[in-house]
């Protein structure tokens, strides 16, 4: 009450000062140039782009046409993906890697992390985090080939000779046996930094009175997470959720890698790198890959809105403090 | 319940946050911690609250030993200076919440929280979460939230110093009267020696990690057992002057230049031939008076019901607190008697009390 009081009585010495017209001139052009190098950033690198690709996916643009002979073919390209033998498969395949990446590491293991590793001393914690980062720091050609060396096939391979052999289980040519183990623990293992990362500095940036709140009210340690910590994340949660699922939509270089979508394991972004950029006849068809990576787009929009409505966006975005402007 | 505490010590790396604190709470007690800011409340409170693991000493609730009983098995109810309301749950869900996870039955549970809730005069707030409540109204919650899983022992980790003034007065009052009515033994943490004074049955003054004394708030004021208490209890803070004490004519005489004061034998006899010692008296144990020792006026602040005065003897300065209407003025001369029954006195190297011990 007091509050929108003192809001309106702001706002009539805001008028006292100025004059009407100035006043909404004022109003309308502020808030646009406080904006403005955000706008440009996005329109120059989203905005414009999406452009592109969108008009692209309408020609049969491609190595053999050139910039020159290409022509207009409306939705051909989206017909053909609607047809296409491949998409089903390569649909089930990219849900199954986005999501059980997702479930598993992305946002799993590094929430397990991000507890653990806030729960034990902090010199330790810090050790383990910095451990898991080195995934991601390592150069992808190598980090595979490690993988490719750990995974080769019989008799060679660290599984055949040294972890699995030993126990009985006789020598397999685990890539192709197990491709999905694989492509989900090669991506995995660096996706799970990026969480836990965050959750942990959002763990620690709980007030410790809160903290020790929970457990003299009467929490375990395991009931803390569940009553308060869990709650409290719910906005790092959301963002590495949303963040995640995006970029693994459309990441593929482990993928490319590992098996080149061999043993069942393409995904959808790989399906449109391959047709757009690395043709196997050398005819790489731009109209076609830029269609492919339109629905991608599409879906991760889709995602994304999905995600806001689960976690109660509107929720967790609190009104602006100040209402200047 | 009672409590007590044996020895019972914190250390962070080279850090003593507590140190050897030896203290005995009774049944339905209310004891405050007082001292300065940093000296090792809160690290004691939690200690209590089984948050930190002692790294000496041992802790008992009634006897039994509670050093390795989690804070969940402690039953105890505590009140944070920054509130700690749960900001994702309604003040409701916060009052039940303690409830909730020792699973008190929902009928009773809900009662309870009514009950406590028109206690404390936040039955309109329910449905509210922390975020829209004034800081007033937090600190009930808070309250509320501690009382409501009935601890066998309430801890208050200065509570009202993020309060105004007028609220911290009524805040004060109630929460001394709703400890009483409900009989629960509580510890209060304070650095505010008015709130210790005038709410706990006793005081532990702290400082350094070190428990300085442990007694009722009137002995902590009339008989200082160390000059850190003498100077931190008590607003405005007592008067120190070095003097020496002699035997002239069969009476003691507390003297430096320009300052010459006659002593009650029971008090100057156990600070004679010390050499220097420190005298201690109160600005409200001195008087401005028609004769005694001679001075001029230095500075006068009018505190409302009292000018507090600053009094130059030689190259000595007293403050005194005098009655408005004498209206003295900067540069007076006046004369100063001392209430020799109040004077206190000190050993300037142990800073001990040379009358208590
Ligand atoms: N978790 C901690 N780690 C290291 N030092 C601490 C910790 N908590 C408190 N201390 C130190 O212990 C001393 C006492 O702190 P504290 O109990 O918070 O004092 P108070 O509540 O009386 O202001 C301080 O010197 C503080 O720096
Ligand atoms: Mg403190």
């Amino acid at each position: 009450m007091s509050e929108s009081a003192s809001t309106a009585q702001a706002l009539e010495v805001g008028k006292a000062r100025y004059p009407e017209e100035k006043a909404s001139l004022r109003s309308l052009l502020s808030p646009l140039l406080f904006m403005a190098p955000a706008i440009v950033l996005v329109v120059v690198f989203f905005f414009i782009p999406v452009v592109i690709v969108l008009v692209i996916s309408l020609t049969d643009m491609s190595t053999a046409t050139g910039f020159n002979n290409w022509k207009w073919v409306q939705f051909d390209n989206y017909l053909r993906i609607a047809t296409h033998p491949n998409t089903l498969p390569v649909l089930r395949n990219t849900l199954m890697y986005v999501a059980l990446t997702l479930a598993l590491f992305n946002v799993g293991m590094a929430l397990v992390i991000a507890l653990l590793t806030t729960h034990i001393p902090r010199r330790s914690g810090f050790l383990f985090r910095a451990l898991w980062l080195l995934p991601r720091l390592t150069p992808s050609v190598v980090y595979i080939m490690m993988w490719k060396y750990v995974a080769a096939d019989a008799p060679y391979g660290i599984l055949n000779q040294h972890l699995l052999g030993p126990l009985g289980i006789p020598p397999t040519n685990w890539l192709p046996a197990q491709p999905w183990i694989f492509v989900i623990l090669t991506n995995g293992f660096i996706g799970a930094s990026f969480g836990m990362v965050i959750f942990t500095s959002a763990i620690e940036s709980i007030p410790r009175d809160y903290m020790v709140a929970a457990l003299v009210d009467g929490c375990s340690l395991w009931q803390r997470i569940r009553y308060l910590i869990l709650p409290l994340l719910r906005w790092p949660l959301l963002f590495v959720t949303t963040y995640q699922t995006l970029s693994l939509l459309t990441s593929f270089e482990q993928i490319l890698l590992l098996t080149e979508g061999q043993f069942g394991t393409e995904v959808w972004s790989l399906w449109a790198y391959q047709r757009a950029l690395s043709n196997y006849w050398g005819n790489f068809q731009w109209g076609f890959g830029a269609a492919l990576a339109a629905v991608l787009v599409l879906i991760g929009v889709v995602m994304a809105l999905v995600y806001m409505r689960y976690f109660q966006f509107n929720q967790l975005v609190q009104e602006p403090k100040i209402e200047a402007l | 319940m009672k409590v007590k505490l044996e020895n019972l010590t914190k250390r962070w790396g080279p850090v003593y946050a507590a140190r050897d604190i030896n203290l005995d709470i009774n049944d339905g007690e209310f004891v405050a911690f007082l001292g300065p800011s940093g000296c090792g409340k809160t690290t004691t409170l939690l200690l209590i609250a089984g948050i930190y693991k002692p790294t000496a000493g041992r802790i008992l609730f009634d006897d039994r030993v509670m050093n390795q009983v989690p804070p969940k098995n402690r039953n105890i109810g505590m009140v944070f200076q920054s509130y700690a309301l749960y900001p994702h749950m309604t003040v409701y869900e916060n009052l039940v919440f303690p409830m909730k996870l020792k699973r008190v039955p929902p009928a009773e549970m809900k009662a309870r929280a009514q009950r406590v809730a028109e206690m404390l005069g936040i039955s309109q707030l329910l449905d509210r979460r922390p975020g829209q409540l004034s800081g007033g109204q937090q600190q009930r919650v808070a309250l509320g939230r501690a009382l409501t899983k009935q601890p066998d022992l309430l801890l208050f980790d200065e509570p009202l110093s993020n309060l105004d003034a007028r609220l911290r007065l009524s805040m004060r009052a109630e929460i001394k009267r709703l400890q009483m009515d409900l009989g629960v033994t509580a510890i209060y943490v304070t650095h505010d020696q008015v709130e210790a004074m005038t709410m706990a049955d006793r005081v532990a003054v702290m400082k350094d990690g070190r428990l300085q004394a442990y007694c009722p708030p009137n002995e902590l004021y009339d008989r200082p057992r160390t000059l850190f208490i003498a100077g931190f209890v008590g607003n405005p803070p007592m008067n120190f002057i070095e003097v020496e004490i002699v035997l002239r004519d069969g009476v003691y005489h507390a003297q430096r230049a320009g300052f010459d004061l006659p002593l009650l034998a029971e008090r100057g006899g156990q600070a004679a031939g010390r050499g220097p010692v420190i005298l201690g008296i109160r600005p409200e144990d001195v008087m401005i008076a028609e004769e005694g020792i001679a001075g001029e006026v230095y500075v006068v602040e009018p505190l409302g019901r009292d000018d507090l005065i600053d009094v130059r003897l030689g190259d000595v300065h007293v403050h005194v607190l005098a009655d408005p209407n004498r209206r003295c003025k900067v540069g007076d001369r006046v004369h100063l008697r001392f209430n020799t029954q109040k004077i206190q006195l000190f050993d300037p190297k142990t800073e001990q009390s040379l009358l208590w011990t």
